[in-house]
């Protein structure tokens, strides 16, 4: 008997969950035009999908406040993962979606904008940065594989730039003599970057010594690699990997008594708040990112309190900012091309990337200022580096 | 009604579950096309076929051969790759998307069937944990594999190189594979048709190979390894049919995955992926191919699905009915109340049939 009661009271419990499942979906979109927003929120990457949903909410809640045009948002899981972007995006395009401001990461970002470029939704990813997405970009052999996406753009660097970018950064300031790398060779994002920092630094006669790659996303040995880059007799190291790992490098460096500098890209934002994490081990670390959370500017001072007031207390990356900034380009564009909520998300589209593609559309933001975008859907804003002095990151 | 009677009844629940798959087709189907279905549920189809003949292929190494794989995800990602390099280089060659596809498919089944020979000669050797242990493995070795394979096609053919996309040395050439970074710019051609058509060879398959000599000399092996080889069963072999008809299975579902998307890395066919096709097995019931069937539908819709209304705890809620499902499914409790229902249906149906039988003759 006792089991059936068990059995009963689980079955209510589960059909009582059903019924509130049922009415949470239900909020008003009348009158708004509807942000999509997808990116990882569980898992291993969540937290970049995590800080582009608050910023991209941060900035709709400012935009309604002002009146004017008004913006709903939702944000759907894709777990950084191709096939369950695609299903996130279908859940959105079913919500209504006239804009999608997503997604995060580069792998889903590629599967995705295939579909936006097939349904004719505009999309504008804060942070995915692969030109994969773009469409359109040659590859090592002079051939277009991938037709241009007309109505895709990006908020973030492109992989491609921030190699060159990097490259050229160490050789203008001789930061470095001997360079040594270590990227993440299961990564697009990392290997994507590596590849093109070794073709400028070749280009630039810079003297990369020792290049090695750990295998997953988990690794958390690399004194191998350490090792080796010692030997190589390296002065300086470039990262261009996610923070996580990059903590790990140094930790293992400094306690086999290894003196190096580090050189990081955008990845390596984000490596101060880090759990666990003696920042000491970071001083002198030198990286290039478009966003700094302690900048003095009025704007970013109030995005970060922002910030800090939802999070509680967690200090935005650049992640977040991209995607604040993303929203607020959509909403200048709106404005600018006259958009109105009555509009199918079709003429949206077509409105937006002229006016996306149109060189007077400038835009200022948390991560750069005079802002434009070509046709080919990068972005053009200059790389800020940045270095790290007494635990805080400070302009070089 | 006598015709039927003569009919085993193992041929009858085998043809209840082709009716179910063809009937959810001929539902589906014809919505489908009158745009009924939400773009969601429209989207979700071909990964749910994908996984159906996932599940039912390793329900015949786990239920009906016996050994416990984790490396299954392994083959999905042989059958995907070589399929996208079939399809690639069949640009230009067929131009019927649908024989590019099948084709593909087929090539994508042969190489998973080859890397399942290569892999089932030693791994067959070992029993119960060691045998788990070392399909894990191989599954990961695959995924490395492919993580560091680049592969590209100019007019003079096909290109590898172990180390870059650069180091291919082609001319005008497209890179198909690019390392870690995997296919990009994949033709998006699979059908929800063909997603059916698949599933339902994949049933005749394994169903009529439950039923066949091969399919008992494997399921005796299972069952008493000792007393299967005393009658002269020769253990290897009877093992490597089913493990390579799996792998071609899983395969053929690989490709079908692959063409359903613009891009595919290596990264997606990990130990996660192998484990949630287990799931849905485990869920469904080892040996039970129709229990596959369903579980997979349901577990695959209900994350994607029902449960994003739950947002931020969608996948701890997905977790907890997972497990509540395995406790309910493995309580004897449970399985008396089930019996319980059962007998009183049938008394209460007989019942009504005697009740007939007595009003006719009356």
């Amino acid at each position: 008997m006792k089991f059936k009661k068990i059995a009963s009271v689980a079955i209510a419990a589960l059909m009582s969950v059903m019924t509130f499942a049922s009415c949470n979906g239900g909020e008003d979109t009348a009158g708004t035009i509807q942000i999509g927003v997808s990116g990882p929120f569980t898992g291993g990457a969540a937290i970049y999908g995590t800080a582009v949903k608050n910023g991209a909410e941060i900035a709709v809640e400012e935009i309604n406040e002002k009146g004017g045009l008004q913006f709903s948002i939702r944000c759907e899981d894709d777990e950084h993962d191709a096939e369950k972007s695609v299903n996130a995006y279908n859940i959105l395009k079913d919500w209504g979606m006239d804009i999608l401001v997503g997604p995060t990461t580069t792998g889903p970002s590629i599967a995705v904008s295939s579909e936006a470029n097939a349904d004719n939704i505009f999309m504008l990813t804060p942070s995915g940065s692969s030109t994969d997405i773009l469409g359109g970009f040659p590859n090592e052999s002079g051939v277009v594989e991938i037709a241009r996406k007309n109505n895709v753009f990006q908020m973030c660097f492109t992989d491609p730039n921030q190699g060159t970018a990097s490259a050229e950064y160490i050789k203008e300031n001789n930061i470095g003599t001997k360079i040594a790398v270590i990227y993440n060779s299961s990564d697009a994002y990392s290997t994507g970057i590596y590849t093109k920092f070794i073709a400028k630094a070749d280009e630039l006669g810079l003297d990369v010594v020792s290049e090695t790659s750990f295998p997953s996303d988990d690794t958390t040995d690399f004194n191998v690699q350490l090792t080796e880059a010692k030997n190589a007799g390296a002065d300086l190291i470039f990262l261009p990997i996610y923070y996580t790992p990059a903590s790990l490098i140094m930790k293992q460096a400094d306690s086999a008594g290894y003196e190096f500098k580090y050189f990081g890209v955008d990845g390596m934002d984000g490596i101060l708040t880090l759990e666990g994490f003696d920042t000491s081990l970071a001083e002198g670390v030198m990286l290039l990112t478009p966003f700094v959370a302690d900048a003095d500017d009025a704007d970013t001072r109030s995005f970060v309190e922002k910030y800090k007031a939802k999070t509680g207390g967690e200090i935005p990356n650049q992640f977040a900012a991209d995607a604040y900034d993303a929203v607020y380009a959509v909403y200048e564009a709106c404005v600018k091309a006259g958009i109105t909520h009555e509009m199918s998300s079709s003429e949206m589209c077509e409105k937006l990337t002229a006016v996306f593609t149109d060189p007077t559309f400038v835009f200022s933001g948390l991560t750069g200022t005079d802002v434009t975008w070509s046709s080919t859907g990068e972005v053009s804003k200059p790389p800020k580096a940045m270095i790290i002095k007494d635990g805080a990151y400070s302009a070089m | 009604m006598k015709k039927f009677k003569n009919i085993p009844g193992q041929t009858i629940s085998d043809f209840i579950t082709y009716a179910i798959v063809v009937i959810a087709f001929l539902i589906i189907q014809p919505m489908k096309s009158a745009g009924l279905l939400s773009n969601s549920f429209s989207g979700l189809l071909i990964p749910i076929c994908t996984y159906i003949v996932m599940a039912v292929s390793l329900n015949l190494t786990v239920g009906i051969l016996g050994e416990l794989s984790l490396g299954h995800a392994g083959f999905m990602s042989v059958g995907a790759f070589s399929g996208i390099i079939a399809v690639i280089s069949l640009d230009g060659v067929v131009t019927s998307n649908i024989l590019r596809l099948v084709i593909a498919m087929v090539i994508g089944g042969i190489m998973a069937g080859i890397t399942g020979f290569l892999i089932g000669i030693p791994v067959l050797r070992l029993r119960g944990d060691y045998l788990a242990i070392v399909t894990l493995a191989f599954g990961e070795i695959i995924k490395n594999i492919i993580n560091c394979l680049y592969i590209g096609i100019d007019e003079s053919g096909l290109h590898f190189s172990m180390e870059s996309a650069a180091a291919l040395d082609m001319v005008n050439g497209k890179v198909i594979i690019n390392g870690p970074i995997g296919a990009v710019g994949v033709p998006k051609i699979s059908t929800f048709v063909v997603g059916f058509v698949l599933i339902m060879v994949t049933l005749i398959v394994v169903l009529n190979f439950k039923r066949s000599r091969t399919g008992r000399a494997v399921m005796a092996l299972r069952d008493n390894r000792i007393a299967a080889e005393s009658v002269g069963i020769s253990v290897t072999k009877y093992k490597l049919i089913a493990f390579i008809t799996s792998a071609v299975l899983a395969g053929m579902a690989g490709t079908l995955y692959a063409m359903n998307y613009t891009t595919l890395a290596a990264k997606k066919f990990d130990f996660n992926t192998s484990i949630l096709v287990l799931v849905f097995v485990v869920l469904g019931g080892m040996g039970n191919i129709r229990g596959s069937i369903i579980a997979t539908a349901i577990l695959y819709l209900l994350p994607e699905l029902i449960l994003r209304e739950f947002s931020d705890y969608r996948m701890l809620i997905y977790a907890i009915i997972l497990i509540a499902v395995m406790l309910f499914t493995n309580s004897i409790k449970v399985k008396q109340f089930a019996e319980g229902v059962k007998s009183k249906l049938q008394s209460v149906f007989k019942r009504e049939k005697n009740k007939n039988k007595g009003g006719a003759t009356e």
